[in-house]
């Protein structure tokens, strides 16, 4: 269980774009109607993306009150998860796996090489720019690529090693959008390097 | 080991196409209609004698819960819901079928839907898995448009919707009736049961449940038969598995093989072998977090199935194959598992909630040896107290992992305490 709070209430009102408020809608006709409710993860995702990567209080309950639902419901469904910010974090949020598969292949270190090269003084904290929020989480399910970290709620990248990771954030900071996924070129999960690989699926 | 011409996931590791013309070209969507046309009884008839058994860790009958659906409805829709929130520690099999072979599951869907009599199925996918969500969206809009799903779904007279609810990094919703709870837009804690889903899911309909692996090989069973898919394997352990190797080998990978296969060829054959061969392993963890650790006298021996994990007190549970080398510390590699479920209970149950972090304090300390001897049987004790008394087995899945511990590495702990005492005692005694 995980222990939220919200900052006291220094943010903006809150509403959505008129794309955001389409694409709204859209989430909303998925499900059976009077349902709309079901549509609550989808609409957190939108405020959190317009919003700068975190959900603030007037956010939360515009959703609520677009989807009809009792203020108090949807705050108790963005402190349940833990992809939902309840507070600011750096434009690019790393989020380093921590669980056995991936502290068995040097999660730690990957950690450690992060923190450093966003110039980051703690987990969860955020760097003096701005620019990077570094946080340990638990097992992203990537565990035969391990290590590994998620950037925001989108990409992986797999496979690390220290100066991997660190390339990454370097690239990052010049501004570019380093290459997801396994960073010595594996295509998914298969074995690499050697090993002996069934032929059908390789 | 299992032969090519039995491999029914052959776009596992994403070198082919995932859209629908590349599924197409591996049989995919080939004339799904005729299955359909088998009808309800059936295809349940044929599942059920194939002895597929659920991939999600339960390793319940899936033919036999398919039944359960209401054979008539009383008005109410019925709903497939598909488990794609793969969270456990160790698994990363769905994720490949989600992004490398969407269609293998949506076909499955159709047919699995049908077969219990839903028209409407709900896919609720982990919310990390972004490339999965995004690859899974896109396969389903394509089959909208080719009119594989939809109304009138493959030209069978039967409407058939798929809708995607993506979560958003909740372990717990992994658990059947926790989904069901984020489903409908609150959050994720177990339900009691009963009622069952079944009687009682998704806004009060007629739910069935089943793990993306479970529902993927569903259509090829009816294709190739029952026959075919009970001679790989054992009774009762039958057809193929996706197995996730990782931790301490050379390769870490997926791979398909048949139920059965001797952890240790698993390892040797596909993960490249032990990291210091097979002499350095430690133990090993054969089903996913949840399930107690092996040391290697067992693993030596073993058999990757349901039956053969089971007679020595271990699980195969997802299939994820943890390996922890002779170099790693095995009590922070469980504590870490502890910590895991600290963090992931949905703190509705006390045991759960108040156990889950006790264990995970007591066991951080037997990682730095600072406890007492006796503290070891007080900490067995706990676990024995959390497990069976939670709504969920998170209970049960925090609890088994601590005892896997205790069973085989009790010297381990102790060593660890009595060195930690040696050190503190002063020089002068």
């Amino acid at each position: 269980m995980r222990i939220t709070s919200h900052r006291p209430a220094e943010a903006q009102d809150f509403a959505f774009s008129p794309e955001n408020l389409e694409k709204a809608k859209g989430y909303i006709a998925r499900y059976p109607e009077g349902r709309q409710a079901s549509a609550v993860l989808w609409l957190l995702y939108l405020a959190q993306d317009q919003n700068g990567g975190w959900l603030s209080v007037p956010a939360v309950e515009y959703v609520a009150k677009l989807l009809d639902m009792s203020p108090i419901r949807v705050h108790e469904v963005v402190s349940f998860f833990t992809m939902f910010n309840t507070r600011p974090v750096g434009r690019h949020h790393i989020q380093v796996c921590r669980t056995t598969t991936c502290w068995l292949r040097g999660s730690d270190e990957i950690t450690a090489a992060c923190l450093d090269a966003a110039q980051v003084s703690g987990l969860g904290e955020t760097s003096a720019d701005g620019l990077f929020t570094v946080s340990q989480v638990e097992c992203l399910g990537a565990c035969c690529n391990a290590p590994m970290f998620q950037l925001n709620d989108r990409d992986y990248f797999e496979d690390l090693t220290p100066d991997s990771a660190k390339a990454v954030i370097e690239a990052l900071r010049r501004g570019e959008a380093p290459k997801a996924g396994s960073q010595v070129g594996r295509v998914s999960s298969e074995a690499y390097a050697g090993s002996e690989a069934p032929k059908g699926s390789a | 080991m299992l032969q090519d011409k039995d491999r029914l996931f052959l776009n596992l590791h994403g070198l082919q196409d995932w859209r629908l013309e590349g599924a197409r070209k591996r049989g995919i969507w080939d004339n799904t209609k005729s299955l359909l046309d088998l009808g309800r009884e059936k295809i349940i008839e044929t599942v059920k004698e194939s002895d597929l058994r659920g991939r999600g860790g339960a390793g319940f009958p899936t033919g036999l819960k398919w039944s359960f659906m209401p054979k008539e409805s009383d008005g109410r829709p019925a709903y497939l819901v598909v488990n794609a929130d793969e969270s456990e520690p160790g698994s990363c099999k769905d994720r490949e079928i989600l992004r490398n072979d969407p269609h293998l599951l949506i076909e499955g869907c159709l047919v699995a839907g049908f077969a219990m009599g839903a028209n409407h199925c709900l896919i609720y996918i982990r919310g990390e898995y972004w490339q999965p969500l995004v690859h899974l969206e896109a396969a389903l809009e394509e089959a909208r448009e080719a009119g594989l799903i939809g109304p009138n779904a493959c030209g069978s007279g039967w409407d058939f919707d798929i809708q995607v609810t993506r979560g958003a990094g909740a372990y717990i919703c992994g658990e059947e009736t926790a989904m069901i709870e984020s489903l409908e837009g609150k959050k994720g804690q177990p339900r009691l049961k009963p009622p069952f889903p079944a009687a009682m899911g998704v806004y009060g309909c007629p739910t069935t449940v089943n793990n993306v692996e479970t529902i993927a090989v569903a259509p090829t069973i009816l294709r190739r038969g029952a026959e075919w898919w009970k001679e790989l394997g054992r009774p009762k352990n039958t057809g193929t598995k996706i197995f996730s190797i990782s931790g301490s080998v050379n390769t870490p990978c997926n791979v398909e093989e048949e139920m059965g296969i001797p952890l240790k060829e698993l390892i040797e054959k596909h993960a490249g072998g032990v990291r210091g061969g097979w002499d350095n392993l430690q133990a090993v963890v054969p089903g996913g977090s949840s399930v107690p650790c092996l040391p290697r006298p067992i693993c030596d021996e073993v058999l990757m199935d349901f039956d053969s994990l089971r007679e020595v007190k271990s699980g195969l549970g997802t299939a994820a194959v943890i390996v922890i080398d002779r170099s790693a510390d095995i009590i922070e590699a469980i504590n870490r598992f502890s910590h895991f479920y600290m963090h992931e209970s949905c703190g509705q149950c006390t045991p759960c909630r108040e156990g889950t972090g006790w264990m995970h304090r007591v066991m951080s300390r037997m990682v730095r040896g600072e406890a007492e001897i006796e503290e070891i049987d007080t900490l067995l004790d706990v676990t024995y107290q959390v497990e069976g008394h939670t709504i969920c087995a998170l209970g049960d899945a925090a609890a088994w992992p601590i005892q896997g511990l205790i069973r085989h590495f009790r010297p381990e702990v102790e060593k660890r305490i009595m060195e930690r005492k040696k050190a503190q005692r002063p020089a002068a005694e």
